[in-house]
């Protein structure tokens, strides 16, 4: 069969039964036989529309030539000058709704796997040796970053390549931010964000874990006492959403955030060696369909759960989790409930016990453009259960604009952007990624990084003109 | 990494560290807690920053030996490091000026009263402390509470020292016009019990109270949830709404139920650091 007909080459996986009891990887790779076939699959557009879907504008064509004509050293550099957290896009953004997407394969054979090839190629790149010379900065000013997540670290990297002594201050002891203590190691292994933090530091990024900016440091002092010429906040949005139903503060009940970071951040996994406990019982509900559900779920699989389920208002056409995770998910064992509103949880002596629960139906598309979902009058039923994590959202945390006046925010808590997208009501001070607007994604965050970047280096050259 | 400057022994298992903290120290106000680290694997723990001072850049902490991080933390000696501090955190209260504000400190909260009452003396308020222990051997920091206060209240559960019987016992002698008087505003640190029996006691005289709420905690900065208290029927995050609540708002049965939800894996942490420890 010609290549050009083919179907998608799909991602090795490790096997259902095996994977959903560690927190191992999943996806195993392609190899470079595989690489070189779907590169190949490329039709080689006279007027590539896959760039358009993607939200920072990799050049994908020229790097999927790249990669066909065997010249990964090639690819990478082109994939890294667009995207500097390519290994951890190709693993975690949402292609089906972005670049894959535009591909003309789409239709009638499958897209080409882009992301599959970013994550080739970027795993490529981390296989080779480092040169490990640590870079100066030579120009004298001096930038700190707020938070060390996908659009901090993009920042980072882009105004230490441009020669500026970059310090990243981070609140918990680790550096990486939702990356960290948000998704999983079966998803995103944490060695791929270490790799990415040391070829910061090699650019010259200075790490600061511990440091709450607005609270160890005011972010004026960045300015008046410790000489910084500009701040970018990248403090996403990390401030969970609870339903505000009764019984949300049973033992036993979780927000997302907090039975992730106890497994990710602090390996609770490996409870008691590691002295982060958590409770998993052997019913958990996951309220929502978000990526986060997605690993909240698969999470609690892991830790032994042997029903865990996700629990929707909506219907499965509107969830919102990349396929892939929901497709893992069901291979797994997760069970999906659709269309059923948790609207009590119930618990005896303190702990849960059950979620109450009513049916719903599809009515007319509301404010998002989903169909809203009714509840079925008289439907109420119980799911017993030992846990409840809530994954319904977060907001953009309050603490760095509560702490400095003049820092402005929408009223639901997002940061005001000038428009330009990326300066704050402060002078200087920059913003960018879920900060600004709200949980989104990993690349979106990523681009408005760079952006920042880009900004800081032209206000600051115009400043010493 | 935090270094040791200096340690003492309060009680059998309560010591007092000063530490190389310039940053904390510097941005501290009294009230506010860190949150330390022991090791890799180890678990984040809330501490009262008991006392600070900017100058020297040196912060003071209390430990009192309840689990298997505290133990880890309490063999610490002069000179090792503590692995991760990250602080100030929380909010320091809004203490009302005027009348006679009374502190009741149980246990090791007395320990997380000091600076407070000192500011509160240095602003010229009329303080007394009311301080708790089963025995004399587990008073901490009496002397140091004693010159800072205009009265101190001592209370041993065997009389062994000072007043025979419990902090709310002596409260409502003092609310009934006992000397030092009937306190205007009341501020209650120590046990989720204690604390929850001071609110009955001075909810009955119609006492402002302020409690401060130390609820299991992971990130300090708003993002778990964790920490979250009803109070007033409302939702809040102890780390950055807190750690001082009014106390007779405070959810107090939902806190304590909440507060316990760890104490079967606390107990296997430990015999795990106990074996461990048998195998060295």
């Amino acid at each position: 069969m010609p290549v050009k007909r083919a179907d998608k080459t799909p991602m090795p996986v490790r096997e259902p039964e095996m994977r959903a009891r560690d927190f191992e990887e999943v996806n195993e790779g392609y190899c470079f036989s595989h690489a070189m076939f779907e590169a190949e699959r490329c039709l080689r557009c006279q007027d590539p529309v896959c760039i358009d879907g993607c939200p920072v504008r990799v050049p994908i064509a020229d790097f999927m030539h790249a990669v066909a004509a065997g010249d990964m050293h090639k690819a990478s550099e082109i994939l890294r000058t667009a995207n500097p957290l390519a290994a951890i896009c190709g693993r975690v953004c949402p292609q089906e709704a972005q670049c894959e997407m535009k591909c003309h394969m789409t239709k009638r054979f499958g897209p080409v796997a882009i992301g599959h090839l970013e994550r080739y190629v970027s795993d490529w790149e981390m296989a080779q040796p480092l040169n490990d010379e640590v870079a100066k900065p030579w120009r004298d000013e001096k930038v700190a970053i707020i938070g060390s997540g996908p659009s901090g670290l993009v920042c980072a990297g882009e105004l230490a390549r441009l020669g500026y002594h970059v310090t990243v201050y981070e609140a918990l002891h680790a550096p990486g931010g939702v990356l960290r203590y948000g998704i999983p190691e079966f998803r995103l292994p944490n060695s791929i964000l270490d790799w990415e933090i040391a070829s910061l530091e090699r650019l010259g990024v200075e790490f600061v874990n511990n440091v709450i900016i607005g609270k160890t440091i005011k972010l004026d002092d960045l300015f008046s006492e410790m000489g910084y010429s500009a701040a970018f906040i990248g403090t996403g949005a990390g401030l969970p959403k609870f339903m505000g139903i009764p019984g949300e503060s049973l033992n036993g009940v979780y927000s997302a955030n907090e039975f992730l970071t106890r497994i990710n951040l602090m390996q609770a996994f490996e409870f008691p060696q590691a002295e982060t406990p958590l409770k998993v019982g052997g019913r958990v509900a996951v309220i929502g369909s978000g990526n986060t559900a997605m690993d909240a779920v698969r999470s609690a699989l892991r830790l032994g759960a042997e029903h865990a389920m996700v629990v929707y208002r909506r219907s499965e056409n509107e969830m919102t989790a990349r396929i892939e995770e929901y497709e893992h998910a069901i291979e797994e064992g997760v069970e999906f409930h659709w269309l059923t509103n948790p609207i009590e949880v119930l618990g005896e002596d303190g702990w849960v016990t059950g979620l109450k629960c009513m049916r719903m139906e599809l009515g007319e598309p509301d404010d998002s453009g989903r169909a809203r979902p009714v509840p079925i009058e008289g439907s109420e039923f119980v799911f017993p259960v030992d846990n409840v994590v809530l994954s319904i959202g977060t907001r953009p945390n309050p603490l760095l604009s509560r702490a400095t006046p003049g820092l402005k925010t929408h009223s639901w808590g997002g940061l005001l952007v000038d428009e330009r997208q990326v300066e704050t009501s402060v002078h200087r001070v920059y913003a960018g990624g879920d900060a600004v607007t709200g949980a989104a994604t990993v690349i979106l965050a990523a681009g408005a990084g760079k952006k920042a970047a880009e900004a800081i280096h032209s206000d600051l050259t115009a400043d010493t003109a | 990494m935090v270094k040791i400057l200096e340690k003492c022994q309060l009680t059998p298992i309560t010591k007092l560290y000063r530490v190389d903290a310039p940053l904390i120290a510097k941005a501290a106000r009294a009230g506010q807690f860190v949150i330390v680290r022991v090791r890799e694997g180890g678990e984040r723990i809330p501490l009262t920053i008991t006392d600070y001072d900017a100058e020297q850049g040196v912060i003071t902490i209390v430990v009192q030996e309840v689990g298997a991080t505290t133990r880890r933390l309490a063999e610490l000696e002069v000179g090792d490091h503590i692995l991760d501090m990250v602080g100030p955190l929380g909010e320091a209260p809004d203490i009302p000026s005027g009348g006679h504000i009374v502190g009741v400190g149980g246990g090791y909260g007395s320990a997380a009263l000091l600076c407070l009452m000192r500011e509160l003396s240095d602003r010229g308020e009329k303080t007394t402390i009311v301080m708790g222990a089963r025995e004399k051997d587990l008073l901490i920091l009496a002397d140091e509470l004693g010159e800072i206060c205009d009265h101190v209240e001592i209370c041993t559960d065997d009389g062994s020292a000072g007043f025979k019987g419990f902090v709310t016992e002596r409260l409502q002698e003092m609310i009934d016009g006992s000397p030092p008087g009937r306190p205007d505003y009341v501020i209650a640190i120590g046990p989720m019990p204690m604390m929850r029996a001071v609110e009955k006691t001075t909810a009955a005289a119609g006492i402002d109270t302020t409690a401060s709420l130390d609820p299991l905690m992971i990130d300090g900065t708003g993002m778990c949830g964790g920490c979250r208290v009803t109070v007033g029927g409302e939702v809040k995050f102890a780390c950055v709404d807190g750690p001082f609540f009014d106390a007779h708002e405070v959810d107090f049965d939902e806190a304590v139920s909440r507060s316990k939800m760890y104490v079967k894996e606390e107990q296997k942490a430990a015999a795990c650091q106990r074996s461990a420890r048998e195998v060295a």
